[in-house]
């Protein structure tokens, strides 16, 4: 049994690990970069574009450099100055928009659909082979088909967001339907509660942790994958921005792009969290 | 002469494979509580959920108040084993889930009021806002009870309601029930392994033999006056009679005398018998 930790020290315990990765990231740095970069592999320099060719540049930022740049971002993250030149805050605003709309309209669907699943046998077995077909397909292999079909890049990325985010609740949905406790139901059956007070009543609070622990999963993909998504549709979001940086080598702002995307994430993750904490149960 | 309540009248239950009973005829009087007596396995449960109209028996009617029964209803309640009480709501809010069944009109301040009137009767007044993981096994099993009681069944089914819980506690429970089951001049039907609980609550109680192909064997008429008292039922004339009778069947005759019936078995009219004179 591992003895709990009190908050402060393992806080205290943060700050140092995190002080001290700068201070060597820092430390490693000081000196370096001044002299010329080392020779360039002619695929890397493919890869780095342009900027790269105009060559030279330092090639990894110092952690008060980054520290720096990140406090220029953030003291205007929302500015706009043509449609390639955008604040930060925009650009994050930008994917959280679409994560938000097709993991809303995958919960929509996922979690009615999940429903009738787990409470009909049948209905289960009969989707379950499409369902484990569909499930392990990456979802940005989606992306060329839509892309063809709807012919809009950011509705393509919301798909993207939508059908990757559908399988985790749609499972769990009809996983926590399906093992909701016989008493309850007979509970409910003695009672002659009928069909939707028995579903909003007794099925959908049992369910309910199962189905948070999907949403929850299906949020973390969502928020993985529209980066991703991003970086192929182009033009606006934070995986746009980061190819963006990555095309103008700067590489400090890739490093903040990281750090938002973390504590973007994080934030989503937290959020879920006190839903799932409201639904808990405890027999 | 008056028709009972409940009758059950040839009922059988089938698995596949398995004939768990055949031909079983029993019937519950208005008013009267019946227990069922045997061993683990002998279909008990299946009986009780057949009452219920939670199952369907494979063979033969069971007829409530006349009509034949089709399904569960609020007229029939159910004492559950393993109380199952919803643990996302809390003592109040079970009880008030039932009480929104039965009155459909009725607004949640009501249903409230009802809620806690119904669980103040069974002595959990300071328990109302507890969750059933904040409740000890006889808290909760008074609260299924209460949620029980509060439809204000015609009948009450009860498939071994105590079997979980302490010597003092069942004892407490068992008057508690008795009490609300003759104040409600209720029907009631109750599984049970305890032959004391049976003597202490029955009017008659049911022998059923062991597996497969269970029947009931006998039905034996409990004399003992009542109102009984746990304390001082053991002191009553006819109480040895009565209990050494109950134990001899469930320790021997449950199993010599399963499978093939005596030639003199009536499966309409199971014997009778009174042994506490
Ligand atoms: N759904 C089912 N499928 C197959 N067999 C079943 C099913 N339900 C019950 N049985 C069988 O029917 C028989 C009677 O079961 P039942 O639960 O009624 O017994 P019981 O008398 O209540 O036993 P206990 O005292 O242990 O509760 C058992 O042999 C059981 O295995
Ligand atoms: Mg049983």
């Amino acid at each position: 049994m591992q003895k709990p930790v009190s908050a402060w020290r393992a806080t205290l315990l943060s700050f140092i690990i995190l002080a001290v990765f700068l201070g060597a990231w820092e430390l490693s740095l000081q000196g370096a970069g001044q002299g010329a970069g080392p020779a360039m592999d002619p695929e890397y320099a493919a890869l780095l574009g342009q900027a790269a060719a105009s060559g030279g540049q330092t090639p990894m930022p110092k952690p008060s450099e980054i520290g720096h740049r990140l406090f220029q971002l953030l003291s205007d993250p929302f500015y706009i100055r043509g449609p390639n030149d955008q604040g930060i805050g925009i650009q994050v605003a930008y994917s959280l928009g679409r994560v938000l709309l097709g993991f809303g309209i995958a919960a929509l669907i996922a979690i009615p659909l999940g429903f009738v699943i787990g409470m009909s046998p049948l209905l289960n077995a009969a989707l379950n082979p499409f369902i484990q077909v569909l499930r392990p397909v990456s979802p940005l292999a989606w992306m060329p088909l839509a892309l063809f079909t709807i012919q809009d890049s950011s509705i393509s990325a919301v798909f993207v967001i939508f059908i990757c985010s559908i399988w985790p609740m749609l499972l769990n949905t009809a996983f926590g339907v399906s093992a909701v406790r016989r008493e309850w139901l007979n509970v409910a059956r003695t009672l002659e509660a009928g069909t939707w007070r028995t579903a909003f009543r007794v099925i959908l609070p049992a369910a309910a942790p199962t189905i948070l622990t999907g949403m929850r999963i299906s949020i973390g993909i969502a928020w993985l994958v529209i980066v991703a998504a991003e970086m192929l549709v182009g033009g606006t979001g934070i995986g746009y921005w980061v190819w963006n940086q990555w095309n103008n080598l700067s590489i400090a702002d890739i490093c903040i792009a990281i750090l938002m995307i973390g504590l973007v994430g994080l934030a989503l993750d937290r959020l879920l969290g006190l839903l799932a904490r409201a639904v808990a149960w405890q027999e | 002469m008056s028709k009972p309540y409940v009758s059950v009248e040839g009922i059988s239950r089938k698995f596949p494979g398995l004939t768990v009973f055949d031909n079983v005829w029993f019937g519950v009087n208005r008013g009267e509580f019946v227990c069922l007596v045997g061993h683990s396995g002998c279909g008990k449960t299946t009986i009780l959920n057949i009452l219920a109209g939670l199952d369907a028996p494979s063979g033969g009617v069971v007829l409530a108040d006349g009509r034949e029964i089709s399904g569960p209803s609020l007229e029939r309640a159910v004492i559950f084993q393993g109380h199952a009480l919803m643990p996302w709501l809390t003592a109040e809010q079970n009880v008030a889930f039932a009480l929104g069944c039965k009155h459909k009109g009725w607004d949640a301040g009501r249903l409230r009021d009802a809620a806690r009137r119904a669980l103040e009767k069974v002595g959990l007044g300071a328990a109302l806002a507890k969750k059933p993981s904040e409740l000890s096994g006889g808290m909760k099993q008074r609260v299924g009870i209460a949620r029980a009681f509060a439809v204000e069944p015609k009948m009450m089914l009860m498939d071994e309601p105590f079997s979980a819980l302490d010597a003092l506690t069942r004892g407490a429970l068992q008057e508690e029930v008795s009490r609300l089951v003759t104040e409600a001049g209720q029907t009631a039907f109750m599984i049970t392994h305890d032959v004391d609980e049976a003597i202490l609550l029955a009017d008659r109680i049911l022998l059923m033999t062991n597996g497969p192909m269970a029947r009931v064997a006998e039905v034996v008429i409990n004399t003992l006056p009542k109102p009984r008292v746990r304390a001082t039922l053991h002191h009553q004339p006819g109480y040895h009679e009565l209990r050494d009778h109950i134990m001899d069947f469930l320790i021997t005759r449950s199993r010599t005398l399963a499978g093939i019936p005596p030639g003199d078995y009536d499966p309409r009219h199971p014997p009778e018998v009174s042994p506490a004179g």
